[in-house]
């Protein structure tokens, strides 16, 4: 069922305080139209990258909306997080096209390379692995999508090669 | 002479296949070389299985390059447009000549897909110029009642696309019915079956054709507003719509007093889908429109009575809207003459799986399927044998190779336990194993479920654990009769489309497939080679050349043999991961 689609298993020390004002526009924008409770939602992820626990809050306070409805909400669909992720999310397709093309070999081969299960964030907090039902790129499948890039016809090892270049690219920004 | 045209296929497929860097590289090219030739952009023409793909029109005819990666671009652009002899190695379409891609477009009758890769889809001009809004503007120019596009979409029998098959006109016609001083028209581009992609091609390639379709079925029924659920994985598509509905309102398509009907006002939003397959019901969708959870209600109200915002309300898929400007303009009659007696006018194909030519297609209802996989798909991946097509996603069901010359209509693919569904179409060959198709869409609609129906929440989840058990070896006499049993009460006990469809599959393949599920449960294989826990592994002596990877990698140690000796496993210790056989570089490790 919906609600527990997205198992917690790993725990998240989250240190830092998200910088609430970022919301005041977004509230701004939404507030007291019908219907703005995904909108709100998939505002504040976009802003945070996940839905933080004060941003819950600063919405329920300045909208109106009840805590537990924003709650509801969020833990019914797919889209939503509660758990700050990775500067790079992995989606893995798991679509029909995908399945009988042997997706699971792609989750496999990632889970070892990155020592991660699924939904779960790397230690140094740059990837996060998701398994995602359908991106619609069927005729290329295997695939998978990191940002806004899709690959596609991949194997287990193509899919490493991949996450390794992104690594070695992002070690060489933290140089520069 | 016109100028010559040089035009790249960018919809999502033909990006993630690297078109975007080819573009990119034509364009380097094009300012390198200082070469005269007009750059274009376009979307999907089906043709998935080669791209990225490149156009080239010029003074002699048009050819479609296929598999145009960026390394490939100097070649077709310095011979072909400076040098001016086409490349025949790369050619997959032209209309001088036959090509063997022939086969895949020649059956085909492009009606919803008519624009699709021949036009600009972020230019209005360019729609307008394929006869686009003249359908809006001869009901506007003809002083066309709304009584009488309704009767045209009616006498079309056009149905919807969605998969429910319900005759569009009448659902029209019902939400006309309701008089209301505010009603809604919504598009359903929550395209949610896994293997499923054309509504996402039709939004990337013609949104125009989708957004006319709304603001005539807005004039037939009286809509005031319209509403576009669109999946948040598809940013593309969202992005060309929101192009597309800022040139309508630019162009008095969309907003007051549309192309001067007096008071004909209409005006059409986005609401991004935040990921909930349900949501493709229509009560469902509708609460999350309203920003709640996506949970289905309970028909009578229908929507077309009282919807969103308890008004009366009228949902189509994509599909659907964009076959009806074609309807208006060329009459519903040349509609109608496609197809069989009950299902009119042509259905729009995802072809995936292990098909040599996998894309999309549109054929006319009434085609085999046997055609539409062999004829217009090529056949099966290495000329492997075809066991079962898998329509209607996880409504739907397998669709065994004896039963492949079943026509495409809503009836007779409903007879044979699968459904029409949205045109996902999954091709499976011999190296599938049926009950693991089943348990993945069974597992698929299991965490979809919204969880308000006890057996849809509860009875998919136990189904889904007799099937774990059964491809894990632990299957026991009965279970196959306890499947069916728990099947046909989830489906008489649930409210809304998901739970009344989620045993499909299973009950299909138990229909087609009854010996694999008995092979599983009596004998412990897997006839497919697919369940890793029914598998026995063995050293192939031949091949073994002694390399203790197997052996290395074992994690319980089950593999003896020294550097360069015969490596042998012990079945007592085997707990069939499967690992030695993905590790070996030899294939000297066989399945049983």
């Amino acid at each position: 069922m919906r609600v527990s689609r997205i198992p917690v298993t790993q725990k998240v020390v989250i240190s830092e305080m998200p910088d609430l004002s970022l919301l005041d526009p977004l509230i701004e924008k939404y507030k007291g139209r019908k219907g703005n409770m995904i909108p709100l939602l998939q505002g504040a992820q976009n802003i945070y990258g996940y839905i933080p626990k004060e941003a819950f809050e600063k919405l329920s306070q300045d909208t109106g909306l009840s805590l537990s409805e924003m709650y509801g909400v969020a833990t019914f669909y797919a889209q939503f997080r509660m758990n700050p992720v990775g500067k790079h999310i992995i989606k893995v397709c798991h679509g029909t096209a995908c399945h009988v093309q042997n997706a699971n070999s792609i989750t496999d081969a990632i889970q070892d390379a990155l020592k991660i299960k699924d939904t779960e964030t790397t230690e140094d907090r740059l990837f996060t692995l998701e398994s995602v039902a359908c991106l619609g790129c069927c005729s290329l499948a295997p695939v998978m999508m990191i940002g806004d890039d899709t690959y596609g016809k991949l194997t287990g090892k193509a899919a490493v090669k991949i996450i390794k270049e992104i690594r070695i690219r992002e070690s060489q920004n933290d140089e520069k | 002479m016109s100028k010559t045209q040089v035009i790249v296929g960018l919809g999502s497929c033909g990006v993630a296949a690297g078109a975007g860097k080819t573009y990119e590289k034509i364009k380097a090219l094009q300012e390198a070389e200082n070469l005269d030739f007009m750059l274009k952009k376009t979307s999907c023409v089906g043709m998935c299985f080669c791209e990225p793909l490149v156009e080239i029109v010029d003074s002699s005819g048009t050819y479609l390059y296929g598999g145009i990666d960026e390394n490939k671009v100097f070649d077709i652009i310095n011979k072909h447009v400076v040098q001016g002899s086409p490349v025949k190695e790369y050619l997959v379409h032209t209309d001088l000549f036959k090509t063997p891609e022939n086969e895949f477009l020649d059956d085909q009758v492009k009606i919803v897909l008519r624009n699709c890769g021949h036009m600009d889809p972020e230019s209005i001009e360019e729609y307008e110029a394929r006869q686009g809004y003249s359908a809006l503007r001869q009901i506007a120019g003809e002083k066309i009642s709304s009584e009488t596009v309704i009767q045209k979409i009616l006498d079309s029998g056009i149905r919807g696309r969605g998969g429910g098959g319900f005759p569009t006109g009448m659902k029209w016609r019902f939400a006309a019915n309701n008089p209301s001083d505010e009603k809604f028209i919504i598009c359903n581009a929550d395209e949610g079956d896994p293997g499923a992609f054309m509504d996402r091609s039709v939004l990337e390639g013609d949104p125009h054709s989708v957004l006319e379709g709304m603001i005539i079925g807005a004039y037939a029924i009286g809509a005031t507003d319209g509403v576009i659920y669109c999946r948040a994985e598809y940013p593309l598509a969202i992005k060309r719509l929101n192009i597309a509905i800022d040139q309508a309102r630019e162009n008095q398509y969309l907003g007051k007093n549309i192309l001067g009907i007096e008071n004909f006002n209409f005006d059409i939003h986005i609401k991004e889908g935040a990921g909930a397959f349900v949501c493709g019901e229509e009560t469902a969708l509708i609460a999350s429109v309203e920003g709640e959870r996506g949970m289905p209600r309970k028909r009578p109200p229908f929507p077309a009575a009282s919807g969103l915002w308890r008004k009366p309300t009228n949902i189509n898929n994509v599909e659907t809207f964009a076959n009806i400007p074609w309807i208006i303009i060329n009459g519903p009659e040349a509609y109608a003459k496609y197809g069989t007696e009950k299902s009119k006018g042509t259905k729009v194909f995802a072809l995936a799986g292990k098909i040599k030519r996998s894309g999309l297609v549109e054929v006319p209802m009434g085609i085999t399927i046997r055609d539409v996989i062999f004829k217009l798909g090529g056949g099966i991946q290495d000329d492997k044998k075809f066991k079962a097509v898998q329509m209607g996603g996880p409504s739907g069901g397998c669709i065994p190779e004896y039963l492949a010359d079943t026509i495409v209509d809503y009836d007779s693919v409903n007879a044979t336990g699968a459904i029409m569904g949205s045109g996902g179409m999954v091709v499976m060959d011999e190296t599938t194993c049926m009950i693991d198709v089943a348990k993945f869409f069974l597992d698929f609609t299991q965490k979809e479920s919204c969880g308000k129906c006890t057996f849809c929440r509860i009875g998919t989840k136990r189904m889904l654990e007799i099937l774990i058990r059964i491809t894990e070896g632990e299957g026991r006499d009965g279970d196959i009769e306890l499947l069916e049993e728990l099947a046909y009460q989830i489906k008489d006990t649930s409210l809304c489309g998901l739970g009344q469809t989620a045993p499909n599959p299973v009950l299909t393949t138990i229909r087609y497939f009854r010996d694999e599920y008995e092979a599983h449960i009596y004998h412990k294989k897997c006839p497919a080679k697919v369940c890793k826990k029914l598998l026995t592994y063995e050293v192939d002596t031949e091949k073994c050349t002694g390399c203790t990877v197997c052996a290395k990698n074992c994690p319980t140690n089950a593999i003896d043999g020294d550097r360069k000796q015969l490596h042998f496993i012990r079945q007592e210790d085997c707990i069939r991961c499967g690992e030695c056989y993905s590790r070996c570089k030899f294939d000297a490790i066989k399945l049983f």
